[in-house]
């Protein structure tokens, strides 16, 4: 007879082998090991939550001393590849396949072991993809997450970084699969539900609180003159003529800067309510002015920040706040969020080519995608209207009917010509195309492709992608703010001044913009200091950024 | 957009600058009267250092040092600014040589006061022996200086703070003003961590570093007789302050301070942090003091009160 | 290191009575311009010690546009460079000349 519950039976199997390990829900931190070899089988797709931002630092441990006699060739589901142990499961034998979206600190490590056939590697994903796929293709037999606090039920409080848990949590659990938690502590009632008791299968204490990076904090001190230039153009020349108030910004220095000269520049262009109300958005620090100035009305955020707890406590009108008060982020629904109702992206990349294809993938660093794909696309499903999405749509399409013509999602790189160590922002080839060779992908690994993206900002002006005609315009128009690069000094001269002219390029002083202006004293806050003033004192940052 | 400087008094101008952020020239700009400055040996002279061309490294025209006199007030001053973004303000032969020069004017003159902004790591390594050599001059010039009757005043706020030679030389001065940024000190963090282990100093430990080192810390030891907000005016209010009363400079005046830099050591010499010297020197709220705006602690390092006046 | 040196025909005089000025400093990143006015009215003159070698065509390109956009004629610009990238050797050879053009000595 078919019998149509074999899952459900293996995952009651599990369940009882790791049981006996157990009092209740609960297992002691040096049992954890043994927890691991009793539930996880040979070949099992396993999560090991590896978020963009907190880790289950102890989980994985655990799991890289298991016995290779009885867990091995495991399929790690993860969409942060973030801790050296999440590489060390590789060396050991103790994981074979990987399907992630996000390895930033192991970037270097993770080009090396593809090249060298250490991982069987299935795909690097955008995080809504890999979320995506948990439901349909790869959905985790074990799930290893962690959380703040766990009562002896086993609810947990995932607290300010919630990320992705509810979602791993959401696919393993309802498909048979086994959940075990690490919790910094257990107490008697947890401050607020985020998962369910019945989706959680067992629960660890850690000895210490899980591992969490603050990814978001740019300091202030280190922005340049020709950032805060780029930020002013970028203001004036596209915030202000689309009026964007639903958007989502980058993580780098320029959008930084963007940030910090709400409050004074923006303030001076009389632009406040009119741009940037609402965010997806992690809680950047930079943004505190701006808030404080009362330029933000509210922000959904993907994770949190460290040091940014009481400040989004005590702001719950700008942030999503739990019923105990502290912030609620979700990765999922903040990816969806940024990608739907969001009508601008604007971040910084490390290469664009002259199609506008980018990539911050070089030859020996792969840090993956993360969200950015998500937030830096089209929407195709989009069918609500709004003023920069329809202005956007009739720039790239005027001829057709308005009433069936797409509008267009701003999708903006921002960026200096040249990066660090006076390497060029822009090239003839990506270096992504040369690793897909290398490593035989049959994908290059294209961050934002050419045709998502409307503009490009340097501190040579903005170039207005959307207004370009053939293919040649568009490559004349990437030159044309490419300043001094080789890709720059190779401009058409007479077809960049024609741009121009019909404003496809428009330059500083076509903004009435002088870049001697472009002052730090523009900055509404040029240090950290500054921003915890700013906070009333709520703002608590890592010892790192102190200088105090 | 942003006002024309036109209509910005010049002191608004300098409230309205970071000190630690601002470079060494535009420091003594604001300080002084306005317009006052004039500098000797200026980049125009291009008196480089002899030696960082061995080295294949970039030189700067004024060496990484403004020297020259103008009006404080009113009052004629000689003034020496570090540029502590050049090489970290390190001392190199030229750099040195500077200073010393216009400490010996002082010294000659006998009537006018100096005023140093020290922005410095100590030692410039690629000019070692004539570095050290120059550390030794300086402090010399100083002391005679200082005999001769000249108020030699010390201003830290920098991004290089006063590290190594800076801090001894700070150390013969008359009077120091420190800003909540500034640090003071011989060795740096990261010196110690390495000649000690992480476990005696965590260099990367930021808030360790600036609760021993920083200006808060210095103004409350008394190693530093005031405390600036990071701003240029402030540093001009706090050397017009300290050039009133600053006073004669003896032998009586060096055993006085010898005196008091034993109690201390009675006093704190068993203290593991900062903190247990703040809660000693009977504040309440010791583990507050980072976090307070500059005004609030002004007002509680007065309550404590200025422990030292001429010597340190 | 290594040395270049530019000069090129100036349509006018460059705005201003100050001799010299100096903006900016030599560090990782960034540089300095030292500028006197010390050369005939139709004339300019840029040397530059640069700590990155092998950027001849870019200096040459930024000083050309430099030249052509701002006409500093009669101006010496002396720079020392610490690596500084093109768009920051244009905003200081404009601060230089921003500065020598304000009154004063």
């Amino acid at each position: 007879m078919t019998s149509w519950q074999n899952n459900r039976v293996a995952r009651d199997a599990r369940i009882v082998a790791g049981a006996g390990l157990a009092r209740g829900k609960v297992v002691e931190a040096h049992d954890v090991t043994r927890l691991l070899e009793a539930v996880i089988r040979p070949g099992d797709r396993v999560c090991l939550e590896g978020d963009n931002q907190k880790q289950a630092d102890l989980l994985s441990h655990a799991l890289l001393a298991v016995d290779l006699s009885k867990v091995n060739d495991l399929h790690m589901v993860q969409s942060g590849v973030v801790l050296p142990e999440h590489l060390d499961l590789f060396d050991r034998g103790v994981a074979k396949r990987l399907d992630y979206a996000y390895s930033g600190p192991q970037s270097a490590r993770i080009a090396r072991m593809l090249f060298g056939g250490k991982i069987e590697l299935g795909a690097i994903h955008t995080y809504l993809e890999l979320f995506a796929r948990y439901f349909i293709d790869l959905t985790p037999h074990v799930a290893l997450i962690a959380a703040v606090s766990a009562d002896r039920e086993g609810n947990l409080y995932t607290g300010p970084n919630t990320e992705d848990t509810p979602t791993v949590v959401e696919a393993t659990a309802f498909k048979d699969g086994v959940v075990i938690a690490q919790v910094n502590e257990i107490v008697d009632t947890v401050p607020r539900v985020d998962i369910p008791a019945d989706r959680v299968h067992f629960i660890v204490k850690a000895d210490k609180p899980f591992f969490v990076e603050p990814l978001f904090t740019r300091d202030p001190a280190a922005i340049t003159e020709g950032q805060i230039l780029t930020a002013m153009l970028a203001i004036k020349g596209i915030y202000a003529p689309y009026g964007v108030q639903r958007l989502n910004h980058g993580i780098g220095f320029s959008t930084a800067a963007i940030e910090l000269l709400l409050p004074t520049f923006g303030e001076r262009l009389g632009l406040k309510g009119r741009i940037a109300t609402h965010f997806a958005l992690n809680p950047h620090p930079a943004l505190i002015p701006a808030i404080e100035s009362g330029w933000v009305r509210q922000i959904h955020s993907f994770g949190s920040e460290v040091g940014m707890d009481d400040y989004i406590q005590a702001r719950s009108d700008v942030y999503f706040t739990g019923p105990d008060g502290s912030l609620r982020s979700n990765r999922a629904f903040c990816q969806t969020a940024g990608l739907y109702a969001c009508d601008m992206f604007i971040g910084s990349t490390l290469q664009i080519d002259l199609q506008g294809n980018s990539s911050t993938i070089t030859t020996s660093r792969i840090a993956g995608f993360g969200g950015a794909p998500n937030m830096g696309a089209d929407a195709r499903g989009r069918r609500h209207p709004s003023e920069p999405w329809l202005k956007a749509g009739a720039e790239a399409d005027p001829d057709s009917p308005a009433p069936l013509r797409r509008g267009r999602k701003l999708v903006v790189q921002i960026g200096e010509t040249f990066g660090d160590k006076n390497v060029p922002l822009f090239v003839e080839k990506l270096d992504a195309i040369e690793l897909a060779e290398k490593l035989k992908l049959e994908l290059a690994p294209v961050m934002i492709y050419g045709d998502d993206v409307t503009h490009i900002v340097t501190e040579e002006g903005v170039a207005n992608l959307l207004l370009c005609r053939t293919a040649q315009e568009r490559e004349q128009a990437i030159r044309g703010v490419a300043g001094y690069t080789d890709v720059g000094r190779r401009r058409d001269r007479g077809m960049v001044a024609r741009l121009r002219e019909r404003g496809v390029i428009r330059r500083p002083e076509d903004l009435g913009i002088n870049p001697l202006d472009a002052d730090r004293s523009l900055l509404a806050a040029r240090s950290i200091k500054d921003l915890v003033r700013w906070s009333g004192g709520l703002y608590a940052p890592p010892s790192k950024f102190r200088n105090w | 957009m942003t006002a024309p400087l036109k209509d910005v008094t010049p002191a608004e101008r300098a409230r309205s600058t970071s000190f630690y952020e601002a470079s060494a020239r535009t420091r003594l700009e604001l300080l002084l009267d306005a317009g006052s400055l004039i500098e000797f040996i200026g980049p125009e002279q291009r008196e480089v250092s002899p030696h960082l061309k061995i080295f294949d490294l970039p030189e700067q025209f004024d060496d990484g040092i403004v020297v020259g006199h103008g009006r404080l007030d009113g009052s004629l001053v000689f003034v020496a600014a570090q540029e502590g973004r050049f090489m970290g303000g390190a001392f190199g032969e030229v750099h040195g040589a500077k200073l010393t020069g216009l400490l010996r004017a002082a010294r000659e003159i006998g009537t006018i006061p100096v005023l140093i902004l020290f922005d410095t790591g100590g030692v410039r390594l690629q000019e070692a022996n004539a570095g050290e050599l120059a550390i030794a001059e300086i402090m010399r010039a100083v002391m005679e200086a200082r005999s001769a009757g000249v108020k030699v005043i010390g201003l830290i706020g920098g991004r290089s703070g006063c590290y190594g030679g800076g801090g001894l030389i700070a150390g013969c001065c008359s009077a120091l003003a420190v800003s909540e940024p500034g640090r003071i000190a011989v060795s740096g963090p990261e010196v110690i961590e390495t000649n000690r282990g992480v476990e005696e100093f965590d260099s990367r430990d930021r808030a360790l570093v600036w609760r021993t080192m920083g200006g808060k810390h210095r103004r409350l030891l008394g190693a530093a007789d005031v405390f600036a907000d990071d701003n240029v005016q402030d540093f001009r209010e706090a050397a017009l302050e300290l050039l009133g009363l600053v006073g004669p400079f003896g032998l009586d005046r060096l055993k006085a301070e010898q005196e008091r830099l034993a109690g201390r050591l009675r006093s704190f010499g068993a203290c593991g942090d900062a903190v247990d010297i703040w809660t000693a020197e009977g504040i309440a709220d010791s583990q507050a003091v980072p976090e307070l705006p500059a005004d609030q602690f002004i007002a509680l390092a007065n309550r404590i009160g200025r422990t030292s006046r001429d010597a340190r | 290191m290594e040395d270049l040196s530019f000069r090129h025909p100036v349509r006018a005089r460059a705005s201003g009575a100050r001799q010299s000025a100096i903006v900016g400093v030599v560090a990782s990143g960034n540089l300095e311009v030292l500028v006197e006015r010390v050369l005939p009215d139709a004339e300019c003159a840029v040397d530059i010690k640069t700590a990155a070698v092998g950027f001849g065509e870019v200096w040459s390109a930024v000083i050309g546009d430099f030249v052509e956009r701002y006409s500093p004629g009669g101006l010496r610009f002396s720079i020392n460079d610490g690596g500084a990238r093109p768009d920051t050797v244009s905003l200081r050879l404009a601060q230089a000349v921003r500065l020598i053009a304000e009154n004063g000595q």
